[in-house]
């Protein structure tokens, strides 16, 4: 609209710092996962030593790939996204910096506190009160950043992915300080002050909203804004998002109950958690949509742009983990499913296949932009990364689907007289094939995470400043 | 449905007023949309470059969304979902629960009915009644004493020839039945230091003839002294207390120099559950016979 446009000066340095963070934890987060997954085929591998036990090390995996990967991910590309569609910088870059530095020490906390074995024993909300005030206190300053820079837009409309990254800021910032209000007994032990069946229920509303807004609306905000971008193409359908907006996000905070099909839970909580997810298919394929037929007329691209094939490939898995996670929370099926390694694969292919890949391509779009370079060291080294995403992501999932498949139908199989037909260990003993599969899909996805690595590294380290060459020898004369 | 589970009246029309209004709002928003005129494109542009179309949303997706709401419906007509309405089938989830248990229990107490009558030693070589009490080993007895029933430490091995508490089909019953507590004193503050390795060496060289004769003496001055009243003058224990033999190789708890000496000084304590409330009579029966079995074929 706005035909000569001035220029404004964006706040960079702590998108900058957020991206690097990005490679870096998601490396540690990943590497922590694969020791995880060797553990559970030789678990000798813990050492005898507590601080390398599964208990303690599989919190640390989730809050690391979850917080600090895609925490970090997605505080890079909102910082970027909002200032570039609203033509503002940062609103108070002090607090901004701050976010990066707070966010950092949370990070740093939860490696020491969560190996020493403190922790509140709430999934994917582990850490102790004082670095959940932390958090709370990053948060709130992170909404500041945000709706102060909106507030500040030099453009009319607000941009399609500043609702999901605006949505996923506000609703996280609730989750997490109705879930986590608690009663300290010291300075590293404190007891939730839900009790019961109302403690499982507030947990798993916290839970699923954290993949509904976390892993989900803050990762399509990244969707709405780096594929159009990257692929040079208009959004599809601005009602589609509207509609799958407020739909979305309206949903999602019903469907926590699935997590606790045939439990003390009431029977008509479960219901009502079983029939909103199932409405949470098609506005979660909004999104989906919204972003493959964005390339449509533009597939062509998709053969030379491996970034591209990242943000694409993330949208197949994304539509297939939203297929089969309202299918997962019917009844019938979760009788199956529930307690299985069809879980774990589910929630990989989240993970793995959506939430990485889109962050991944995301940081290969920014990085060269945040260091004035024309484009990644190496464009091949980067296709190299998406074939060992893509195909660690396949190993994994398939292996954890047989084996989940595998292990519900042999822990309910039963024989004429009402005993079990399989012990538990046989079944564990059915599965270590497939643990080995599992381990094979991670190490891959991680080697891919290390070419990143390598690939950013290249394009960021510092140049030796141009020095004049050493004359020839004859040039003098 | 037990009365504790009933809302009051406010919240059970506060959870159908929320349901129901959450899905038309649903309905509302994809309708209003649908119908909406729209050009090709919003005119706006953000960033240099990004724009927006605005086509209709897809039909098959329309029709997605539209059925999944009235599958939702449907279900909350059926099932328990409004608040306290608990749908035309009155089904509830204890209520299937004991439905399918009272079908598993008469599919086995017709098949139980011929062989828990029968005695222990012929249901032990009889396959049918093998294959059943495997099953019940398997669910309720190979967690501890795993899948192999050859035990672990602190789990007696069920598949040898040596018994703690007896070997006949009337101990094996009991074990089961009313379960076993193993507890071997401390004698941490009763032994003098100098004598604590004496003994050990003494217990664990029972049988061995390198054992030098001035360490057997001493222990077995000790032994006598401390140990005998329940291992007995000769070590080879007490079935009917459950004093386990130490003069062969079966060491429960482990037979290691640091093991036994663990044992002797800060006791042991060994628990086996009663199964009485846990299994029915014929249950029982069919385990015993299983178990009995076990150590009898080899």
């Amino acid at each position: 609209m706005d035909p000569q446009p001035t220029p404004v000066a964006y706040q960079d340095q702590v998108i900058r710092q957020f991206s690097v963070m990005t490679v870096a934890w998601g490396i540690v987060g990943m590497a922590v996962g694969v020791l995880l997954a060797a553990q559970l085929m030789f678990p000798a591998l813990n050492f005898d030593t507590a601080w390398l036990s599964y208990g303690r090390l599989r919190p640390l995996h989730t809050n690391a790939v979850i917080f600090a990967f895609g925490g970090c991910a997605l505080f890079a590309t909102s910082y970027w996204c909002v200032q570039r569609t609203c033509r503002a910088p940062l609103f108070l870059p002090r607090l901004a910096s701050f976010t990066f530095w707070g966010w950092q020490a949370v990070i740093v906390a939860a490696a020491i506190t969560l190996p020493m074995g403190m922790t509140q024993g709430k999934e994917y909300a582990e850490l102790e009160w004082p670095i959940d005030i932390l958090i709370a206190a990053v948060w709130v300053s992170y909404a500041v950043v945000f709706f102060g820079t909106i507030a500040k837009r030099q453009v009319s409309h607000i941009y399609v992915a500043n609702w999901f990254y605006g949505a996923f800021i506000i609703a996280v910032a609730v989750l997490h300080i109705i879930n986590s209000l608690s009663i300290p007994v010291s300075l590293t032990k404190s007891y939730s002050v839900y009790g019961g069946a109302v403690d499982a229920m507030v947990q798993w509303w916290y839970g699923h909203n954290a993949v509904g807004f976390f892993l989900t609306a803050g990762f399509l905000g990244m969707m709405y804004y780096f594929v159009p971008k990257q692929a040079g193409r208009p959004i599809y359908s601005y009602r589609l998002s509207i509609v799958h907006f407020w739909a979305l996000i309206s949903v999602y905070m019903w469907a926590g109950p699935h997590h606790l099909h045939y439990t003390a839970l009431p029977d008509w909580v479960q219901s009502l958690g079983m029939v909103f997810s199932l409405i949470l298919l098609a506005p979660s394929w909004g999104g989906m949509i919204n972003g493959i037929m964005t390339l449509s007329g533009a597939w062509h691209k998709l053969r030379e742009d491996p970034i591209l094939k990242f943000l694409i490939v993330s949208l197949s898995f994304y539509g297939m983990s939203t297929f089969e996670g309202p299918m997962m929370s019917i009844k019938t099926v979760n009788a199956l499913s529930h307690y299985t390694d069809w879980t774990i694969g589910h929630v990989h292919s989240g993970a793995l296949g959506w939430v990485a890949m889109i962050s991944i391509g995301s940081i290969y779009m920014l990085i060269p932009r945040l260091w004035g370079k024309p484009q990644m060291h190496s464009v091949p080294a980067i296709n190299l990364h998406f074939w060992l995403s893509t195909i660690g992501t396949v190993l994994y999932i398939v292996a954890m689907w047989i084996a989940g498949v595998m292990q519900g139908l042999m822990w309910r199989a039963v024989n004429d007289d009402g005993t079990l037909t399989y012990s538990f260990v046989e079944s564990l003993k059915a599965t270590y094939p497939f643990y080995g599969l599992r381990l094979a899909g991670g190490l891959i996805f991680l080697s891919g995470m290390l070419v990143m690595a390598w690939n950013v590294w290249k394009t960021i380290e510092p140049q030796a400043q141009p020095q004049r060459r050493a004359l020839p020898a004859g040039a003098q004369a | 449905m037990n009365m504790l589970e009933q809302l009051s009246g406010f919240w059970h029309w506060f959870i159908v007023l929320l349901t129901l209004v959450s899905i038309a709002g649903c309905l509302w928003l994809l309708f209003a949309n649908a119908k909406a005129p729209g050009g090709s494109d919003t005119g706006h542009v953000w960033d240099d470059d990004l724009r927006e179309y605005n086509n209709p949303l897809p039909r098959w997706w329309l029709v997605l969304f539209v059925l999944t709401v009235v599958f939702a419906l449907g279900y909350l007509a059926f099932y328990p979902g409004l608040g306290n309405f608990g749908g035309r089938l009155q089904w509830s989830s204890d209520g299937q629960m004991q439905q399918q248990l009272a079908q598993v229990e008469q599919a086995r107490n017709q098949r139980y009915a011929a062989l828990a009558s029968r005695p222990i030693p012929a249901n032990a070589v009889d396959p049918e009644a093998r294959a059943l009490g495997r099953g019940l080993f398997m669910a309720n007895c190979a967690g501890c004493h795993g899948a192999d029933a050859r035990g672990a430490l602190g789990f007696p091995n069920l598949a040898d020839k040596d018994w703690l508490y007896g070997g006949d089909p009337e101990a094996i019953l009991a074990s089961i039945r009313d379960g076993r507590a193993g507890q071997m004193p401390n004698f941490n503050a009763m032994l003098k230091a100098e004598v604590v390795d004496d003994l050990v060496r003494t217990v664990r060289g029972w049988s061995d003839p390198a054992l030098p004769a001035e360490v057997r003496e001493r222990g077995m001055k000790q032994y006598a002294y401390t140990c005998a009243a329940c291992h007995g003058p000769e070590g080879r224990g007490n079935p009917a207390i459950g004093v386990p033999n130490l003069a062969d190789a079966t060491w429960l708890h482990g037979g290691s120099y640091e093991s036994v000496r663990q044992s002797i000084l800060f006791g042991r304590r060994s628990n086996m559950p009663a199964h009485r409330d846990l299994l029915s009579d014929a249950e029982i029966h069919l385990l015993a016979a299983y178990v009995y079995g076990l150590a009898e074929t080899p």
